[in-house]
C-alpha cells in the first residue's frame, strides 16, 4: 500500500513545520496581538453587528496573509525546492501545500473565531450552522487563493509585502460574501438564507483550486 | 486602404459622440433625431454611449491580456507578454475613463461622487486587479519570469471577474441601473429595450470604442515590439 503522493507532501509540511514551529507560534502571536488591537479599540462602546463582523474577517484575512504568505517561500530559502521538482510532479505539489494550507487556516480561523465570541460581549451568534459553515468554506476558499498567490510570490524579488496586495482584489468576492453570511448568523436567518451565499463561496473554491491546478505547473517549474 | 479605415473610425466616433450630445430628448419623439425622456434619468442618460462603451472595453482589454497571457504559457513567446502588457495598460486606461464618467454621473444622479454601489466597488476591484498586475511587473527583473509570474496572476484575477461583473451586483441590491434595487425608471436602459434610435447610437458607439481599442493596442504593440530590439542593440 503506498500512501498518495500529495498527502506525502502534506506530512512532509507538518513535519517540518512541528521542527521550528515557526509558522505556528507565529501566527498565534499576530493573532493575539491583532485581537487586543480590536478589544481596545472598541472600548466600552457598543458596536453595530455589521461592523463586528467585518472586523472578525479583516483580523482573519490579515492573520491568513501573514501565515500563508511564506508557503513557497521557505522551500526557495532553504533551497529545498529543487529537491521536490524533482521527486514529484507539480500538481501533488500543489495539492499537498494546499491540504496543508487548508488545515492551518481552518485551524486559525476556528480559533479566531472562538476566541473572538468570547471576548467580544456584542457578538452573539445566532446561527451557529451558518456561522461554522461561513468559517469552513471562507478558510478554504482563502487557502485555495494563497496557494498559488504564494508560489508567485516566491518567484518574485520582493518577497513579503506584495502577498496583501496581489491577494486582495482576488480574495474581496470571497470576503465580502462571507461578511454577507456572517451578518446573517448573527440575526439568526434560517440557514436556507445563507445558501446563495454558500453556493458563491464553493464555487469560488473550485474555480479557485481548478485555475491553479493548471497553471501552478507554469510557476513550480520556471 | 488602412488609412481609409482609420479616417472612417475617426469620423465615425466623432459623429458618435456629436449624436450623444446633442441630439434632443423630448417628451413624445417624432422621428429617429429625437430621443425619448426615461423618467428618472433625463438628459442624465447620455452617459450610456460613453460611459458603458468604455466599462466594456476596460473588460474586453483585461481579456485580451488575459488571453495573451495564456498564449504566452503555451509558446513562452515575447511577443505574447508584450500583447499581454499593451492590452492591460489601455485595459488600465478605460477602466480609468469609465470610473471618472461613472463618478460624475453618480454625483449627478446619487448626490455623491462615490458611494460604494455594488458596480462601483466592483470597478474599484478591476482597478485594483490592474494595479497589483503592474506592481507585479514591476517587481520581477528577469524578463520571462515576470512574463510568466503576470500571466499566472491575470488568469488567477480573471477567474475572479465573474463574480465582480455578473454575480455581486445581483445578489447585493445597488441602485446602478440595472441591479436589483433598481425597480423604476432606468430599467429599460439595461434590458436593451431602449428606444430603437438610442440603441442604434449605443451600438455605434460600443463598436466605434472597440475599434478604437483595438487600433490603440496595434500601435503599443508595435512600440513595444520596437522597444524590445532597440533594447536587444543596446
Amino acid at each position: 500500500m503506498v500512501t498518495p503522493i500529495p498527502y506525502q507532501v502534506f506530512v512532509k509540511e507538518v513535519a517540518s513545520e512541528f521542527r521550528t514551529r515557526y509558522a505556528l507560534n507565529a501566527l498565534l502571536m499576530f493573532v493575539v496581538t491583532t485581537l487586543t488591537m480590536v478589544v481596545f479599540s472598541l472600548g466600552d462602546n457598543t458596536v453595530p453587528y455589521e461592523i463586528l463582523s467585518g472586523m472578525l474577517w479583516i483580523v482573519i484575512f490579515f492573520s491568513a496573509m501573514s501565515g500563508l504568505s511564506r508557503t513557497f517561500v521557505t522551500e526557495e530559502e532553504r533551497g529545498t525546492s529543487l529537491t521536490l521538482r524533482l521527486l514529484t510532479s507539480a500538481t501533488n505539489v500543489y495539492i499537498g501545500k494546499f491540504l496543508y494550507n487548508v488545515v492551518l487556516i481552518l485551524a486559525m480561523s476556528v480559533f479566531i473565531a472562538f476566541a473572538y465570541r468570547l471576548i467580544i460581549d456584542d457578538f452573539v451568534v445566532r446561527s451557529s450552522s451558518i456561522f461554522w459553515t461561513t468559517i469552513v468554506l471562507g478558510g478554504i476558499g482563502l487557502a485555495a487563493a494563497s496557494t498559488i498567490l504564494a508560489a508567485i510570490i516566491a518567484k518574485a524579488n520582493t518577497k513579503g509585502t506584495l502577498f496583501p496586495v496581489l491577494a486582495f482584489p482576488v480574495l474581496l468576492p470571497l470576503l465580502l460574501t462571507c461578511i454577507r453570511a456572517t451578518v446573517l448568523s448573527v440575526e439568526g436567518a434560517f440557514f436556507s438564507e445563507a445558501f446563495k451565499d454558500f453556493q458563491i463561496l464553493v464555487s469560488f473554491s473550485v474555480v479557485m483550486i481548478a485555475a491553479s491546478v493548471i497553471v501552478f505547473e507554469y510557476v513550480w517549474n520556471d | 486602404m488602412k488609412t481609409a479605415l482609420k479616417s472612417l473610425l475617426v469620423l465615425w466616433l466623432t459623429a458618435v459622440i456629436i449624436a450623444g450630445i446633442a441630439v434632443p430628448m423630448v417628451k413624445s419623439p417624432s422621428g429617429p433625431l429625437e430621443f425619448p425622456v426615461i423618467p428618472g434619468l433625463e438628459e442624465k442618460a447620455r452617459n450610456i454611449f460613453f460611459h458603458v462603451p468604455m466599462a466594456w472595453t476596460s473588460v474586453l482589454a483585461f481579456f485580451m491580456a488575459l488571453y495573451s497571457g495564456v498564449r504566452y504559457l503555451r509558446s513562452k513567446d515575447q511577443d505574447h507578454d508584450l500583447r499581454s502588457v499593451s492590452a492591460a495598460g489601455l485595459g488600465m486606461m478605460f477602466c480609468i475613463l469609465a470610473t471618472v464618467t461613472g463618478s460624475v454621473w453618480a454625483k449627478f444622479n446619487w448626490g455623491s461622487f462615490w458611494n460604494w454601489d455594488p458596480r462601483e466597488t466592483s470597478i474599484f476591484i478591476l482597478l485594483l486587479i490592474y494595479g497589483a498586475y503592474f506592481v507585479l511587473r514591476s517587481a520581477v527583473e528577469d524578463e520571462e519570469k515576470r512574463a510568466t509570474l503576470s500571466a499566472v496572476y491575470s488568469i488567477i484575477a480573471g477567474v475572479t471577474v465573474p463574480f465582480f461583473v455578473f454575480v455581486m451586483p445581483r445578489i447585493m441590491s445597488g441602485l446602478h441601473p440595472g441591479s436589483l434595487g433598481d425597480e423604476q425608471g432606468s430599467g429599460p436602459v439595461v434590458q436593451m429595450n431602449m428606444a430603437p434610435n438610442m440603441l442604434v447610437l449605443f451600438f455605434a458607439s460600443l463598436a466605434g470604442f472597440t475599434l478604437l481599442y483595438l487600433w490603440m493596442l496595434s500601435l503599443r504593440v508595435r512600440t513595444a515590439r520596437l522597444e524590445a530590439v532597440t533594447n536587444t542593440i543596446e
